[in-house]
């Protein structure tokens, strides 16, 4: 049996060698100092399941966390997910959030973007900067990231069918402003099971988009190493109307997915597999929550290790954002949703998350106002800072309903994922209609239960108020899409055609020869092609996907 | 008598480029079991394609589901299209996150009722079982 001072001793002190305690009081209000783990030694119980079912944060299977000091050496990082707009106004939101003490970027682009379409396009009208920021070229690009030190932010990407093209034009903005590959860090979301499954954001069909994610596992770790090329994610499932058990399955599920067809292409599980990184949800029911993100660990950490067969520790690790669950959130008495995200949040940090974007309380009515955001971010580091619970790793361990409840949902979660694998996989499921039908299912079994009162939503069906209180709301500026519009005419009058035609037909001739199409994305974004332009050779290649109306 | 009998029929549709389907799919489902008729279009509609189809299925109203921001725009031109394609019998009606601000532009669009996030779906059913009958009564067809 591994005691606890030899784990001290071992990963504690190698994880404090990379990153040390943070120079803060670790004593709570009391002056009681507590250590930075406590186990089944320390109030001498016996657990004699603990090593193979908990074990030690930083060692597996990672139930208690993936790095050995955990929030005692670094909080997680603070990244709120900011976009809308044009270029110019989202640049100048993430200075103002940096200035706030927000420690990581996260861009949300607008629907034209999200579909491949530059901002003139007519699908776009009515669209554009809506959502989320409009990129549609290199130029648009450039001015989001404009006097951002890309070596210091790690920024996060949410795209996904254009994910290829969007990392590009980053990293060519990285490129032209000679930082090195090597040292950026950030994440592109790059998950398009869970657009075929949840959030709909697909543009080609499962097996080409699939083929273009594995460009990305290919071709990332040799040429930016620190960089996430993928984002698998849980939270666009929950929001669709999943439970938290199938949103745990299902993402799980999609990881072994990608796993499948990167070692199917020859690639070598433990240099790719450290890259794979995770997004859930994080909704109200506050134990179940915590228990979903331990179960979540120790189901990848146990499935990578003996399934898979990697060998590296860190293909083990399932290291995650969160955020806080947009559905949650109520239109009605909107304040109130300050309690609930603050609520998700501490469940989160609890869950032992790397990552975390905490809800706006207006986001039922409209894009966050800049109060609004800072609201949510202080609402982190309130957490962070004075509720103690970052003293001691993973506190809620030992007891009976969080372990039981851990355990319960790893059990249910596997018995889905042998469903999935019993179909022949994501990919057919998808193809099968049963995430549809099961998301129908289940979102409508919510709403009728919300209905009859079974779950009370306070301010919604009970403790109603008679008169609705006003907040502000952020609007977007209609002017957007004439500024977008200018700028892609600049852009496209004064780039070298000649180049812009090599770069295009390169990225057609690697798709159609099943090349790895990223080198030819950069020199698309270098050459100043478009989005729309990179997205329509790969149309006219691919195919376009539309998928049944099911109700 | 054919009054009472005729059931209602729906069209409910997401336009644009939103693929925030939850919502609809709720809705739809719970019209159906309230004893209506519901077409539903499935995503990525244009304003052209949801005329069409609300005039091909000849439905009693349409419910447009947006949550991207969006909804001025699609209201607009849907509204706009019914209008001209002699369709203004058609009651429009939608739901999403939309600002309250909007709602009185909307209305005044002829958009017949908005429904915010947190409406209960026997609200929308309540909604219809009023409003279609006075439009068939209006238009002498019941």
């Amino acid at each position: 049996m591994r005691k606890k001072h030899d784990w001290l001793r071992e990963t504690y002190r190698k994880s404090l060698e990379k990153i040390p305690e943070r120079p803060i009081a670790h004593r709570t209000l009391s002056d009681i100092a507590p250590e930075p783990l406590y186990t089944p030694e320390d109030i001498g119980v016996l657990d004699p399941e603990y090593e193979e079912k908990r074990g030690f944060p930083g060692e597996f299977p990672y139930t208690r966390g993936v790095y050995g000091s955990m929030y005692r050496s670094r909080l997680w990082t603070m990244r709120m997910f900011a976009g809308f707009g044009t270029a110019e106004q989202t640049n100048e939101r993430f200075k103002k959030l940096l200035k706030a003490g927000q420690t990581g970027l996260s861009v949300a682009f607008d629907l034209p973007t999200l579909m491949g379409y530059d901002s003139d396009h007519p699908l776009a009208k009515g669209e554009v900067g809506k959502c989320g920021v409009a990129v549609s070229s290199l130029a648009d690009m450039e001015v989001l990231f404009e006097g951002i030190n890309l070596e210091e932010v790690t920024t996060s990407m949410t795209i996904n069918s254009p994910a290829n093209a969007i990392w590009a034009m980053y990293l060519a903005v990285a490129k032209k402003k000679g930082y090195d590959w090597k040292k950026l860090g950030g994440t592109i979301q790059n998950d398009i099971l869970k657009e075929f499954i949840a959030q709909k954001e697909y543009i080609f069909p499962p097996e080409p988009s699939m083929k273009l994610v594995i460009d990305t596992f290919e071709w990332g770790p040799k040429n930016v190493p620190k960089w996430n090329f993928i984002s698998v994610s849980g939270y666009h499932i929950r929001e669709a109307g999943s439970t938290a058990v199938q949103e745990l399955a299902w993402t799980l599920a999609d990881g072994f997915e990608y796993v499948e067809a990167a070692l199917k292409r020859g690639l070598d599980i433990d240099e790719f597999a450290p890259r794979i990184s995770f997004f859930f949800d994080v909704h109200n029911d506050f134990f179940e929550e915590i228990a979903k993100f331990r179960a979540a660990r120790r189901i990848w950490a146990k499935e990578m290790r003996y399934r898979y067969g990697a060998k590296n520790p860190q293909s083990w690790m399932l290291r995650t954002h969160a955020q806080t669950a947009g559905v949650s959130l109520t239109a009605q008495q909107p304040l109130n949703n300050i309690a609930r995200v603050a609520i998700q949040a501490l469940a989160a940090v609890l869950g032992g998350v790397q990552s975390l974007h905490t809800d706006a309380y207006d986001e039922a009515l409209a894009l966050p106002t800049e109060e609004s955001a800072t609201i949510a971010l202080r609402t982190q580091q309130i957490i962070a800072y004075e509720t103690g619970v970052t003293h001691t790793i993973d506190p809620l361990a030992g007891s009976y309903y969080v372990e039981w409840l851990t355990d319960e949902m790893e059990r249910q979660a596997m018995e889905i994922i042998e469903e999935i694998r019993h179909m022949g996989g994501v990919v057919r499921a998808i193809e099968e209609g049963y995430f549809l039908r099961e998301l129908a299912e289940a979102s409508y079994r919510y709403q009728q239960e919300v209905e009859r009162k079974e779950r009370i939503i306070v301010g919604v069906n009970a403790f109603t108020d008679e008169i609705p209180l006003k907040v502000p709301i952020q609007l977007v500026d209609p002017e957007v899409e004439r500024v977008q519009a200018e700028r892609l005419a600049r852009v496209r009058r004064e780039r070298d055609p000649k180049r812009v035609e090599e770069a295009l037909e390169g990225l057609r001739r690697a798709a159609v020869e099943g090349q790895n199409t990223m080198p030819h994305f950069v020199e698309c974004a270098l050459a100043y092609c478009t989005l729309g332009e990179m997205m329509d050779v790969l149309r006219e290649v691919y195919g376009t996907y539309q998928e049944p109306a099911y109700v | 008598m054919q009054g009472v009998d005729r059931r209602i029929r729906v069209l409910i549709a997401k336009p644009g480029l939103d693929g925030h389907d939850r919502g609809a799919k709720v809705v739809a489902r719970a019209l159906r079991d309230a004893g209506m008729e519901v077409i539903y279009t499935g995503l990525r509609q244009t304003p052209e394609m949801i005329v069409s189809a609300a005039i091909q299925e000849d439905v009693d109203a349409i419910g447009l589901s947006i949550l991207s921001g969006a909804h001025m725009h699609y209201f607009r031109e849907v509204k706009r299209l019914l209008d001209e394609q002699g369709a203004s019998d058609i009651l429009l009606f939608g739901g999403g996150i939309i600002p309250d601000e909007d709602v009185p532009k909307l209305k005044a669009l002829g958009v017949a009722a908005v429904f915010g996030p947190g409406t209960s779906t026997q609200e929308i059913v309540d909604f219809l079982k009023r409003a279609v009958p006075e439009r068939w009564k209006a238009q002498g067809l019941a």
